[in-house]
């Protein structure tokens, strides 16, 4: 039975965790931005890890429930409400048929993770639920939610049951300043020695162009080029290279000048050299930025990489056990 | 052209096969990524050929990255003394140059472009040494296109011509993109043409449209109905000026159905290419009105 929407927030949509396997012809994984956040809410309503939540970003949708579900929001901090009634985030709770869900104000971190229990029913494209919304791909109709949609839910198993939760020292935020570890590479090699310290170095803002595709940075010192004569095809700026793949999580700095790391909805390729990729496990701590916020990329080797990633494999086992009956 | 490999964090591994463009460096990528694709790794989940480089998704939960490093140059190393040809197909596709659509839109953004006292294909011409914009259309559209990378967005190709290097029309990009391009337009940036396949942001000049959709996420329309995306790497390109009559009668026949692109198989030889363009592209011009 479907829920309505009767707001649908600043950018809402449909996501789980993505369709890999198209990138070579320009379509990006896509689904939920904070990946741990979204399994972590799932989990809380008894859906698989993967079913398809709303994820919304700093201001909340307003929902209306036309039967009974039990509903969990984790991710930013960002309190819902159940008929103006507040209730707990990271925790599950039961929104009866006719209530409405709402938000607060956003108190920390920039996207939330809405999962019902039996998921959001959406017809999946290439084998997954996500939105796309620049290829108009997959979610509801490929794009946003909109006021008076209609979203459907899947059927729920009968074990759901409201009151779990992942403990507080589970739930993760990026810090202050928040720290994105990467590993320099690709085309590192273009830029000064002086810039690769500057680049470490620097304390980085958000900047007000942040989405699924990627996030810019701003503030830090530009990047100076070592001199070469431009290869055939690459174009004359010295940032320019012969239009290549472009990985999730790199970082290419256009004109040397704000560094933009792709995200779930990357693009897939184009013609900025970059300095380097942001480790897998820091992946989600992107999609809960906030504009403004100071950032420091924190150089490490792949060593240190596959670590994190064990470690981010290891939380996800912890908040697992954590929400078992 | 020995390539240079680089971590790209920890589960893409990026390899550069050139730093420049050419038809050579296209080719060692398509071998390489179908190898790759031919033997199914366990781990990896992506393999994307792009113009002179390539990227190889993996999961490192799966493959070591330094056993996959070790496995790619192998596969480099089989793929360099494999013979140059390839089943390909030829596509003609029919472009309205100088169309209305993408002329109310450069004048929109005018002020981004490097002359704007003039249009993208006008300043185009002058600086790649035309007399008029018909003999750069005409350059721009007789010989063929190789489709050397399907990205940026989804389906939208990037195609580099079949000609030696001094004939390659060459153009910077914006000098700051565009927040719309028209869908379909035909643009141009650096060596490379392309196809806007959904409407948005842009920094390539503009020259055209095509009237043949090449992505559908519907899968509605009647050639792209087993799968969404039109072109794959490896492609051979046509271009065929047509003018706003014929324009009009594309774009009806793509709405009732009617609409067949023109599409022949064909296996290229660089090697053959190589020792007469010019005549190997007739070759192709043939091939495709061959019934």
């Amino acid at each position: 039975m479907p829920v309505k929407v009767i707001s649908p927030g600043l950018a809402t949509s449909v996501q789980d965790l993505g369709r890999p396997g198209y990138y070579h012809l320009g379509i990006p994984i896509s689904g939920g931005m904070d990946r741990l956040a979204l399994r972590s809410a799932n989990l809380l309503v008894g859906n698989a890890e993967g079913a398809a939540a709303l994820e919304t970003v700093f201001l909340g949708p307003e929902l209306e429930f036309t039967e009974d579900a039990i509903v969990a929001v984790a991710g930013a901090e960002l309190p819902p409400l159940v008929d103006g009634e507040p209730r707990e985030t990271w925790a599950s709770f039961k929104v009866k048929a006719g209530q409405r869900l709402s938000f607060n104000y956003l108190e920390a971190g920039a996207r939330a993770y809405i999962a019902v229990s039996g998921g959001i029913d959406v017809p999946p494209a290439l084998g997954s639920r996500s939105t796309y919304a620049l290829g108009a791909l997959g979610g509801l109709e490929g794009r946003n939610l909109q006021v008076g949609d209609v979203v459907a839910l899947g059927e729920s198993g009968n074990s759901v049951r409201e009151g779990r939760s992942v403990p507080g020292h589970l739930r993760r935020l990026p810090g202050t300043p928040a720290e994105l570890r990467a590993i320099p590479g690709l085309y590192w090699h273009r830029i000064t020695e002086e810039s690769k310290a500057s680049f470490f170095d620097d304390t980085w803002k958000v900047a007000s162009e942040a989405d699924r595709i990627g996030y810019r940075f701003q503030k830090g010192r530009s990047l100076n080029f070592n001199e070469r004569t431009q290869p055939f095809g690459a174009g004359s700026d010295p940032s320019n290279i012969v239009d290549s793949c472009y990985p999730y999580g790199s970082i290419q700095v256009p004109g040397g000048t704000e560094p933009i790391v792709l995200h779930r909805d990357a693009v897939s390729g184009g013609g900025y050299f970059m300095v380097g990729t942001v480790i897998s496990a820091d992946m989600d701590l992107i999609g809960q930025l906030q504009p403004n916020m100071d950032t420091k990329f924190v150089e490490v080797d792949l060593e240190t990489a596959l670590a994190a990633r064990r470690e981010r494999r290891n939380h996800l086992e912890r908040i697992r056990e954590s929400v078992k009956e | 052209m020995e390539t240079r490999f680089s971590f790209g964090g920890d589960d893409h591994i990026f390899g550069e096969v050139d730093e420049e463009m050419s038809l050579e460096a296209f080719f060692k990528s398509l071998s390489v990524t179908k190898a790759l694709r031919e033997s199914q790794i366990d781990g990896v989940t992506e393999i994307c050929p792009a113009n002179a480089s390539y990227q190889i998704k993996y999961d490192p939960d799966r493959i070591k990255p330094d056993d996959l490093m070790a496995e790619l140059r192998k596969v480099e190393e089989d793929a360099a003394s494999a013979e140059s040809v390839i089943q390909t197909r030829i596509i003609e596709i029919p472009v309205f140059y100088n169309d209305p659509w993408t002329r109310e839109t450069l004048m929109r953004f005018r002020e981004r472009h490097q002359d704007p006292s003039g249009t993208d294909i006008e300043y185009a011409a002058r600086i790649n040494g035309y007399d008029s914009v018909d003999s750069f259309i005409k350059a721009h559209s007789e010989s063929p296109w190789f489709v050397t990378m399907v990205g940026f967005v989804a389906g939208l190709p990037f195609m580099f011509q079949m000609v030696e290097r001094s004939r390659q029309i060459e153009v910077p990009k914006y000098l700051r993109p565009r927040t719309d391009t028209p869908k379909l337009t035909v643009g141009y940036g650096g060596c490379f043409s392309c196809i806007y396949s959904v409407r948005g942001a842009g920094g390539y000049q503009m020259f055209g449209i095509t009237p043949m959709p090449i992505y559908d996420p519907k899968q509605e329309i009647s050639y792209l109905k087993e799968f969404m995306v039109f072109f794959n790497p490896g492609d051979i390109v046509k271009f065929q000026p047509v003018d706003r009559e014929a324009y009009d009668k594309g774009v009806e026949d793509v709405d009732t159905g009617k609409f067949e692109p023109l599409i022949r198989d064909f296996k290229f030889s660089l090697d053959e290419f190589r020792s007469g363009i010019d005549a190997y592209n007739a070759k192709i011009g043939e091939a495709i009105h061959a019934s």
